[in-house]
């Protein structure tokens, strides 16, 4: 009747709470940059020239900021292989993996950071049509991610250092990973629509 | 967990339990109850601030939000008899507050009212009272402030925190049987985050300029722009108010999902969940994944108004686009409807089939209802803008859309009747609430279709007709629900009955004054009256309906004051009302099964599930119902 699969699913989750709740965040996540980029979308396609005329000599920098996607991917990696390692319990490893992934997400808010002083040196600002509005807000919401993800990573390296995760206690490792993954993922995409739109 | 099998209905007078579950540091209590009846004792007491104020445990949380709903349903609610009074008696001082006409005319000072205002005339400071309401009457921007705040308030700040935040709170973890939600702390920042929310939003009636003017709906670029409505700080904080609202929703809903889904009792499956549960989990799906777009809508709102960009308003070159805001609202806006009418849809299945003493019918296509909805509610946003500006055939595709969602409401609708149906109903005041519920939701959901067809829709949109269309679902709907609810789930919440002579009243009253205030508007509507004036006396063709709009306001009086009925209950039933038991309406799941007042940790030992949850009037049982906890081989449930 009730079948016996069924008692089972409710006892042995399949997922603990901690990674849910972060697979649950993502969807919200996914559909406030959904709302973001529906907005760009919508002003792209409502202007013919893109830049619109008056903003036609800008240039994003598209060749430093491709470089700074394969540093940001390039994190996703060290990221789930310091996830890899923290199961095979080496321990030395992990910590120089974490390291490293943070490094590089402050390199690449870095970049970032740098570029946008750049951009509103050249006259690419807030205000300069939406062209220059969606432009920071949507590589800025991303970038608040990146910021948010890499503070949950310190607070992750510090559990790390006080020797708080193992081969079979680090969730809150995994659930970072996701979070970081995520926040990777997203910005190869980010980068083609808002750059070569 | 096989051991934990020991729940009955029958319920032995002297339970004691060994503690299996220690992993947590809910404190636990080990000693005898009878019945539940007297103050429950914890191993130590918790402090005031942890047990009332900054309290983890869900059940506290639940009721600070149902507190929470209550008293900003009063802000709510006075709002609008301040805008009824204006639309009854346009530029006619307010009574009480007022100052008497002889004054306004001639300055002649006659009652004592005459004087506070002539002294704040006199003191030239921009007084709050005196620009919103010289002389005590309403004036035109105060009154888009007035309409505009009241569906605020009530859609974000009364029906969401007490449909969602109260009932979802108190009732997912014992109804599902559980000891708690999954995350304890994020439950307790998403009610306070709620709060700072409501602060907020408060904070906006009291700066210059007023409180945000442009509509609950924030239509750019009224509310991007002040020179339309004169509204500087009020719309600023409006949208940071909601920023926040929706992260406070945003934890709650994560905590619902995974406590739903993670968290359920050893047998519970996911269709052996009372409908409420289902109801509770779909709506946190959608808060989930609706509200986000509104935080991307109101981040660029403020970008708009406080950063200098463009993005609702439209320029020469290179400008943003007004219907814009309109999308992202909406595509939130409509799944948001179906936040605030399934939990109503779930309470009300409780309160039918326990009252009906007869399983739910259709239990599986109740909830298969619920997905369709709340999935169908994703493609219909369309429908609000059909005046917008839209391709004709995009209007079509929305009117389809819109009107398939008829189909999985009327299987809701007759799934009621037929739970009804022979029934051995008890017209216990849960009951009627019940009732009312599913007949005003009848009326709220065919006035719908009316105005899903783009045809009728060209002639009735912005008239008092979605006035009442709204208000039958919303007030009709989901607030009868909730005070059904209330009243139903108040002996678990209190340990005491609410004094049903008094719940009665409240109920008829209400539920007349209710019908008297918003069924005229059906017919204002067709007449043509706009919504949202502020003066229809203005209009030569509105001069008919003075009468109309006076009985109707002379309703709403009745019906706000009505309230009070409530909520005099609720505070005097606390400390006062009649004793419950541990099981006062005979009902089968899984909340009843706990002591009354439901100790820390609620359950004193996990309650092991083998059945549905509507096992009424089971043929060849004596009793007329099986509690969900009850083992044996009984028939199988109408669930499965």
């Amino acid at each position: 009747m009730m079948a016996q699969t069924e008692f089972e699913m409710t006892e042995n989750r399949p997922l603990s709470n901690a990674k849910l709740a972060v697979l649950i965040l993502l969807g919200s996540e996914t559909m406030l940059f959904s709302g973001l980029i529906g907005a760009f979308l919508v002003f792209r396609m409502g202007n013919v020239t893109w830049p619109p005329l008056s903003h036609a000599d800008i240039e994003l920098p598209r060749i430093v900021t491709g470089f700074n996607t394969l540093l940001l991917i390039i994190s996703g990696f060290t990221m789930f292989h310091a996830l890899r390692s923290i199961q095979q319990n080496r321990i030395i490893l992990f910590r120089i993996l974490l390291i490293g992934t943070g490094l590089l997400g402050l390199i690449f808010l870095s970049i970032q950071g740098y570029e946008w002083s750049q951009l509103i040196k050249n006259g690419l600002t807030l205000q300069s049509s939406v062209y220059g509005a969606i432009f920071y807000v949507l590589i800025g919401c991303h970038a608040v991610h990146v910021l948010g993800a890499v503070i949950w990573l310190v607070i992750v390296i510090c559990m790390a250092f006080s020797g708080r995760f193992s081969s079979d206690r680090h969730i809150g490792v995994e659930t970072c990973t996701i979070y970081w993954i995520y926040v990777v993922a997203l910005w190869p995409i980010l980068y083609f629509l808002v750059y070569f739109a | 967990m096989q051991e934990n099998e020991n729940i009955s209905h029958e319920h032995d007078d002297d339970e004691q339990h060994e503690h299996a579950h220690d992993d947590n540091d809910t404190p636990q209590h080990t000693h005898e109850h009878d019945d539940g009846q007297h103050e429950h004792e914890h191993h130590h007491e918790e402090s005031f601030i942890r047990k009332y104020i900054f309290s983890l445990d869900h059940k506290m949380i639940g009721k600070q939000f149902l507190v929470y709903g209550l008293i900003m349903l009063f802000v709510g609610g006075g709002l609008a008899l301040l805008f009824r009074w204006q639309l009854a008696y346009p530029g006619r001082p307010l009574p009480i507050i007022g100052a008497s006409q002889q004054y306004i005319d001639e300055g002649e000072i006659v009652t004592s009212n005459d004087k506070r205002w002539d002294k704040i005339f006199e003191s030239e400071k921009e007084e709050l009272m005196e620009t919103h309401f010289p002389n005590g009457v309403i004036e035109d921007k105060t009154y888009n402030m007035l309409f505009t705040m009241h569906a605020t308030i009530m859609v974000f700040f009364v029906v969401v925190p007490i449909l969602v935040g109260a009932f979802g709170n108190f009732l997912i973890p014992l109804m599902i049987g559980t000891r708690d939600m999954a995350f304890p702390i994020l439950n307790m920042l998403s009610f306070w985050l709620a709060v700072l929310a409501a602060i907020v939003m408060a904070a906006g009636f009291f700066v210059p300029g007023g409180h945000a003017g442009a509509g609950w709906t924030g239509y750019a670029p009224l509310s991007v722009d002040p020179q339309w409505t004169d509204v500087g700080w009020g719309q600023n904080l409006w949208a940071i108010s909601l920023l926040i609202q929706g992260f406070s929703s945003l934890v709650g809903s994560i905590n619902y999902i995974t406590t739903v889904i993670n968290m359920r009792a050893p047998g519970m499956t996911f269709f052996r969940l009372p409908l409420v549960i289902w109801s509770l989990f779909i709506v946190a799906i959608l808060l989930l994944l609706a509200f986000p777009v509104l935080s991307s809508a109101l981040a660029l709102l403020i970008f708009d108004r406080l950063a200098g960009t463009t993005f609702f308003t439209t320029t020469t070159e290179g400008g943003g686009d007004p219907l814009l805001w309109q999308h992202l609202f909406w595509f939130f806006g409509h799944p948001e409807v179906y936040i605030l009418i399934l939990p109503g849809m779930g309470i009300a299945s409780e309160l039918i089939a326990v009252n009906s003493r007869k399983p739910i019918f259709g239990y599986r296509s109740m909830v298969y209802a619920m997905i369709a909805i709340a999935f169908l509610g994703w493609i219909v946003w369309g429908h609000h803008m059909f005046q917008s500006g839209m391709r004709p055939g995009m209007g079509s595709f929305f009117m389809t859309t819109t009107m398939l969602i008829a189909v999985p409401s009327a299987i809701k609708t007759f799934n009621w009747l037929g739970t009804m149906f022979r029934g051995s109903i008890r017209f216990t005041t849960p009951m009627l609430h019940g009732i009312a519920f599913v007949s005003m939701f009848v009326i709220g959901g065919l006035s719908g279709i009316y105005m899903a067809n783009t045809p009728v829709d060209i002639y009735i949109h912005d008239t008092y007709y979605i006035v009442a269309h709204i208000h039958y679902v919303v007030f009709g709907g989901s607030l009868f629900a909730m005070f059904g609810g209330i009243v139903f789930w108040y002996p678990k919440m209190y340990g005491r009955y609410m004094n049903d002579t008094l719940s009665k009243i409240h109920f008829w009253i209400t539920f007349i004054a209710f019908n008297c205030t918003f069924f005229p508007m059906h017919i204002l509507g067709v007449g043509g009256h706009m919504r949202r004036i502020a003066n229809p006396q203005f209009y030569d063709f509105l001069q008919g309906f003075e009468g109309m709009n006076i009985f109707i306001t002379m309703s709403a009086f009745t019906l706000g004051f009505a309230q009070l009925i409530l909520v005099f209950n609720f505070f005097w039933s606390m400390k006062l009302g009649k004793v419950a038991e541990k099981n006062p309406w005979n009902v089968t799941t899984l909340e009843w099964e706990a002591p009354t007042p439901v100790p820390h940790g609620n359950f004193a030992q996990i309650p092991t599930v083998y059945r549905g949850p509507y096992e009424y009037s089971v043929p060849g049982e004596e009793s007329d119902w099986i509690p969900q906890a009850q083992p044996e081989h009984a028939p199988a449930s109408a669930g499965d």
